[in-house]
């Protein structure tokens, strides 16, 4: 896709962190662009600055060099245009119930009670969670929890989803389901996501193009489609030559 | 009554009955003469003419009026001063040398000090209650803050929550499971300060005085009577006061397991 037509642009994006005096490059000239409803994930080592890249595009950090831009506006600092969902469980605020957690972004953006609630009650539908509308957190698992999340990060909607390893810390079993879901979701609502994640398959299956980093500094090393058609069966033949494709460049 | 609940009472019931068995071989061994350790036998119709009187209730009336404002009191200053703290790096730079300061020093050191000021009545133990309630009140709320989990701010900044809203919404919830443990410390100060203060510096009226009224006629029952009943208050409020409200809160939250009752 070309940078011409991206919803999302990453813009010789460097970022420089200071180790104690001295100067740490984490990132050095990321340049990519995300189509509009387009599914792109980061796949890089643990330590190659993807989490890092992430917390650029959601406004945590700002680069030391280079921009983001948001459909043609150079974006500073956070805002209402992207939704985040983290991997950690404890993301959810444990004194709201999952229906006032998925309310939360509305309620900042000063929306009306009426409205909110009608509108929360649909996402947590969305995500299948509507008879758990009442329940607080600690009362769901680890999987619901990170729906939820999801729900709650759609919710105001927002044209850009990123998410930072959302499934890492669920089971094997309940990960494979939550990967189905969030396709489903993302056919859905259309999206522009950025997931991050250093796992192949993951990616794969998910993805429309696969962005992948290598370390010290964080660089593209390169950027894979992966054109199969949806649902894909993780063991089909074009499933492990399109992972092997990836995996060469991690190696 | 479900399974759980029995059990606790059986318990609370047996402690009980072994506590009573204890002091009464120890009432009556002889250590002491009996006017000076009197066995339930005395303590119990001792407590009942007290309370048939009337003078009980008043006085421990008198008792929990102090307590209570001078905990309210106590909270009001304390809660924003902790959060104040917590929030700014110049609020914990000035408060806590002074606090550091304060805090150790026992709040019945302070009470002839306060008999010169506030003179003898409600005032001084008022003001007593306040100062051993507020520093707990501070300490407590000012870790909660710094303690709320990095990724609630995270989560709630990405959605537009900043300043006031932040702190309103995140930070003060997220910092409850401490600022109730600090209510807890703060009551049970409040009980040492309120008694102690009621001892010097109350007239007539306060289940300190009375302790030390009794003194003067040898009154032993009466006294180890009304510490009885002091002890039933605490275990009253802790309770009905701070098990309901962190089991209502931070304890249906998940945020702190609650005590099993």
């Amino acid at each position: 896709m070309s940078a011409a037509i991206s919803h999302l642009e990453l813009r010789q994006i460097s970022y420089v962190y200071d180790a104690g005096g001295r100067a740490v490059p984490a990132l050095q000239d990321i340049t990519f662009g995300v189509g509009a409803s387009e599914f792109v994930c980061v796949v890089g080592r643990s330590g190659c600055g993807k989490t890092t890249l992430l917390n650029i595009l959601a406004g945590f950090l700002g680069p030391t060099r280079g921009e983001v831009r948001i459909g043609g506006k150079a974006v500073t600092g956070k805002g209402l245009d992207r939704g985040i969902v983290f991997q950690d469980f404890a993301q959810l605020f444990p004194w709201r119930t999952a229906q006032r957690n998925v309310e939360f972004g509305l309620e900042m953006k000063g929306v009306p009670r009426a409205e909110r609630v009608e509108t929360a009650r649909g996402f947590l539908r969305l995500v299948g969670l509507e008879a758990f509308a009442a329940a607080y957190p600690h009362e769901l698992s680890g999987g619901m929890q990170q729906r939820a999340a999801i729900a709650r990060a759609l919710a105001y909607n927002p044209s850009v989803l990123l998410m930072d390893e959302p499934f890492a810390a669920l089971d094997a079993l309940t990960r494979d389901e939550m990967q189905r879901f969030l396709v489903d979701v993302w056919r859905e609502t259309r999206k522009t996501v950025v997931y991050v994640t250093h796992n192949v398959a993951e990616a794969v299956y998910l993805a429309d193009r696969i962005v992948v980093l290598t370390p010290h500094p964080g660089t593209v090393r390169a950027e894979v489609k992966v054109p199969l058609p949806r649902p894909r069966d993780p063991l089909s033949v074009e499933f492990v030559e399109a992972q092997r494709r990836v995996l060469d460049f991690l190696r | 009554m479900s399974r759980g609940s029995a059990r606790s009472l059986l318990g609370a019931l047996a402690s009980v009955v072994v506590a009573a068995a204890v002091w009464e071989v120890f009432a009556r061994s002889g250590v002491f003469s009996t006017a000076l350790t009197p066995s339930l036998a005395a303590i119990v119709p001792a407590l009942g003419r007290m309370l048939a009187d009337g003078t009980l209730l008043l006085h421990t009336l008198y008792t929990l009026y102090r307590i209570l404002l001078g905990l309210a009191l106590a909270a009001v200053i304390g809660i924003p001063i902790g959060m104040l703290m917590g929030r700014f790096g110049w609020a914990e730079r000035f408060v806590l040398p002074l606090v550091s300061v304060l805090s150790p020093i026992p709040s019945l050191a302070w009470v002839p000090i306060f008999i010169l000021w506030f003179g003898l009545g409600d005032a001084a133990s008022i003001a007593l209650v306040l100062y051993a309630a507020t520093f707990p009140f501070i300490l407590n709320t000012w870790t909660g803050v710094r303690s709320v989990n990095r990724i609630w701010i995270r989560a709630a900044e990405a959605m537009g929550a900043e300043r006031g809203r932040l702190f309103r919404k995140i930070v003060l919830p997220g910092a409850l499971p401490f600022v109730i443990a600090g209510a807890r410390q703060a009551f049970a100060r409040s009980w040492i300060a309120v008694v102690g203060g009621e001892m010097i510096a109350a007239t007539n009226w306060g289940l300190g005085w009375v302790i030390f009224d009794s003194k003067e006629y040898l009154n032993a029952d009466v006294m180890l009577a009304t510490l009885l009943v002091i002890g039933l208050l605490g275990l009253g409020f802790e309770r009905l006061v701070f098990q309901l409200m962190e089991r209502r809160t931070v304890g249906r939250w998940g945020m702190v397991r609650t005590a099993r009752t």
